[in-house]
């Protein structure tokens, strides 16, 4: 449904071979000396309306590419069109301007809130730098914005370290609504939540979706608040996406071995399936962005790594309709193929047979 | 929605004074400051005696009623000269305070914020460390003492020297700490929160970065003071500073020194005054950086 829509229109957010190497530089002279590949080569699409899930572990980049799509860091290559307008390549001057349109919601609304100033005069900067409203005006929207987000508004003059965690990121979604935008990413926006607040504060974001026509980038590690929440979900390895599918799909029929590594390590509420529930551990650590491996980046760890793997970077090819998976195990094949399972079949065995059974 | 009338916003200013009335040293500080103030201000309308009369035969007089503090060895009235010595001494303390923090705070956002200027700027402040500071003084006042006295008049001119001499030679401490508040700062999410609302940088150092570093701003304009008024005094007591019969608490202190056996209270009361304002300063400043902390506030 969602696809059929994105095909039509063009889509909200395109983000084309995004990069974002931070510089190392050592020795007396401070040259550099490499790059830490935070992000390397990242490209997607979000429709307008959707909710793009972005998922990976610690330091796969995930953050940094939200925040690279947003400019609030300067993007070493790749372009970034959101509504129509070059985010990548705008001055300044038209990235202010720029800036009403796309927010953020962050991770820590701890970090995320200066402790200096009062709730309405957090929630009022946005209108206090885009807009010219008169202080009544100002203050008449800031009471709308916390009645939308469940703050009561007799907390208006109130500072952040009067609030609970859950409150705190209701400010910080407040803040970012106040100028109406059209794209938000939401930096994991629940991850320094309690559970029982989780659901809420992910509610409040659906709610807003549907209240406001949002669009989102939500990157979590939480697998199950993703299943939840987007359409489609993005899994990302050592700066790389290496699947991005429809969320049944990607729930349902994982193809990269990483993605399918991801969800047998998330628990399963009914006791019984749990019992039997086998997960994949993968041995090793994450290598470092600064050094990845030749090849694939996730050849180190790969339970069903081929010679070709660490050899030939794979690239992100479409292996089912929407579903583009970054994995030698899947061949670039038609729509249909994809679909008979002359790829999938061997899947259902061990990882040990399924690699004799490629290799061979 | 709710049927309680909601309160405006209040202005901070008005928190702020709310807090600062609540911590007992800061009132009392404020109180013995103001006290002080009033008594150097308005002490010479009430106590007409010339503090440069010198009147030789009532010289190393004790106290009595006609010289409530005695006289020193040139038979000059006491009170009268620590009420003048008063004025300028505070004044010099204030204004230098107020310059030397306006420069070292100007200095370290700059250095902390702007990553291109942080190398220039911080050599520059080791190199105002690294410069001896008396013999530096010295060639200021032989240069510009006689331009500024023919510009301002003899007192102003020497004032102005003074001030300025102490403000740039002091700012350094303060930029330091402040850079390296900054710095950690500027790495918090509400700057990346302000960045992505499009904050330009001015009013990102107005709003979110000045604000949170006010607390070891404030320790060091109260220490900033006493630093001053000792500076001075101690210039004054080379030969830099004021000319000799021009009193200050610091030149006051130092005439005293000499007699400290025989007169111990011609020590006692220019050192009081000192301790005095530095003490109630300090207390001052305290209070204050309490009342703009608004975790600390309302507690």
């Amino acid at each position: 449904m969602r696809d059929a829509g994105a095909s039509s229109a063009p889509p909200l957010v395109e983000v084309d071979g995004l990069k974002m190497y931070f510089p190392i530089t050592s020795g007396l002279l401070r040259r550099r000396t490499g790059d830490v590949k935070a992000v390397d080569d990242v490209s997607f699409t979000i429709a307008a309306g959707e909710t793009l899930g972005l998922v990976g572990e610690s330091g796969c980049g995930k953050s940094t590419c939200g925040r690279a799509i947003l400019r609030l860091y300067t993007p070493t290559a790749g372009r970034v069109r959101i509504d129509g307008h070059a985010v990548s390549e705008a001055s300044p001057a038209e990235l202010r301007r720029l800036r009403p349109m796309m927010q953020m919601v962050f991770q820590d609304p701890q970090a995320s809130l200066n402790p200096r100033m009062t709730v309405a005069a957090i929630i009022g900067e946005p209108l206090e730098e885009h807009t010219t409203l008169t202080r009544a005006e100002k203050l008449d929207r800031i009471y709308s914005l916390m009645d939308a987000v469940g703050l009561n508004r007799a907390f208006a003059n109130r500072y952040p370290h009067e609030f609970s965690g859950g409150q705190r990121q209701r400010i910080g979604i407040a803040r970012a609504l106040a100028l109406n935008p059209k794209f938000i990413v939401c930096d994991e926006p629940i991850a320094a939540l309690d559970v029982s607040i989780q659901a809420q504060v992910v509610n409040l974001l659906e709610d807003l979706q549907a209240q406001f026509g949002l669009t989102y980038l939500f990157i979590s590690h939480d697998l199950s608040m993703v299943r939840h929440i987007a359409n489609r979900v993005a899994v990302m390895y050592l700066g790389r996406i290496v699947e991005l599918a429809p969320r049944d799909d990607l729930y349902g029929r994982p193809q990269h071995p990483y993605t399918q590594a991801l969800l047998s390590a998330v628990p399963e509420p009914d006791p019984r399936i749990e019992a039997t529930r086998r997960r994949i551990i993968l041995k090793g650590d994450v290598p470092s962005p600064a050094r990845p491996p030749a090849g694939c980046a996730f050849s180190t760890r790969c339970p069903q790594v081929m010679d070709i793997c660490r050899a030939e970077r794979p690239a992100l090819t479409q292996i089912a309709p929407g579903h583009l998976a970054a994995c030698h195990l899947h061949r670039p094949t038609t729509a249909t193929a994809g679909r008979t399972g002359g790829i999938e079949a061997p899947r259902t065995g061990t990882p040990e047979q399924t690699q004799q059974g490629e290799t061979a | 929605m709710t049927e309680t009338p909601l309160r405006p916003p209040r202005s901070q200013w008005a928190e702020v004074w709310d807090q600062f009335r609540t911590h007992r040293g800061a009132m009392v500080g404020m109180v013995v400051f103001l006290a002080i103030a009033a008594l150097v201000i308005l002490g010479p309308w009430v106590y007409r005696v010339d503090p440069t009369f010198i009147n030789i035969r009532a010289r190393n007089q004790g106290m009595s009623w006609t010289y409530p503090l005695g006289t020193d060895q040139l038979g000059r009235d006491m009170l009268a000269r620590l009420i003048a010595g008063g004025r300028v001494s505070i004044s010099v303390g204030l204004t230098a305070m107020a310059l030397s923090i306006l420069l070292g705070t100007f200095i370290g956002l700059l250095a902390g914020y702007f990553r291109r200027l942080d190398g220039p700027l911080m050599r520059l402040t080791d190199l105002f460390l690294a410069l001896p500071l008396l013999p530096l003084l010295l060639v200021m006042v032989l240069f510009f003492r006689e331009p500024l006295a023919t510009r301002f008049g003899p007192e102003t001119g020497i004032f102005v020297l003074i001030v300025v001499a102490i403000g740039v030679t002091s700012w350094m401490q303060t930029a330091r700490i402040v850079r390296g508040d900054v710095l950690a700062l500027k790495e918090r999410e509400f700057v990346l929160a302000a960045r992505s609302i499009g904050t330009p940088d001015r009013r990102m150092l107005s709003r979110h970065i000045l604000p949170n570093v006010m607390s070891p701003i404030m320790v060091s304009a109260t220490l900033g003071i006493a630093n001053a008024i000792i500076t001075e005094s101690a210039l004054s007591f080379l030969g830099l500073g004021f000319p000799p019969d021009f009193p200050t608490w610091g030149r006051l202190l130092f005439d005293a020194v000499d007699y400290i056996r025989d007169y111990p209270e011609r020590v006692f009361w220019p050192g009081l005054m000192i301790s005095l304002i530095v003490l109630s300063a300090n207390f001052i400043g305290d209070g204050l950086r309490d009342a703009l902390d608004p975790r600390i506030r309302g507690r």
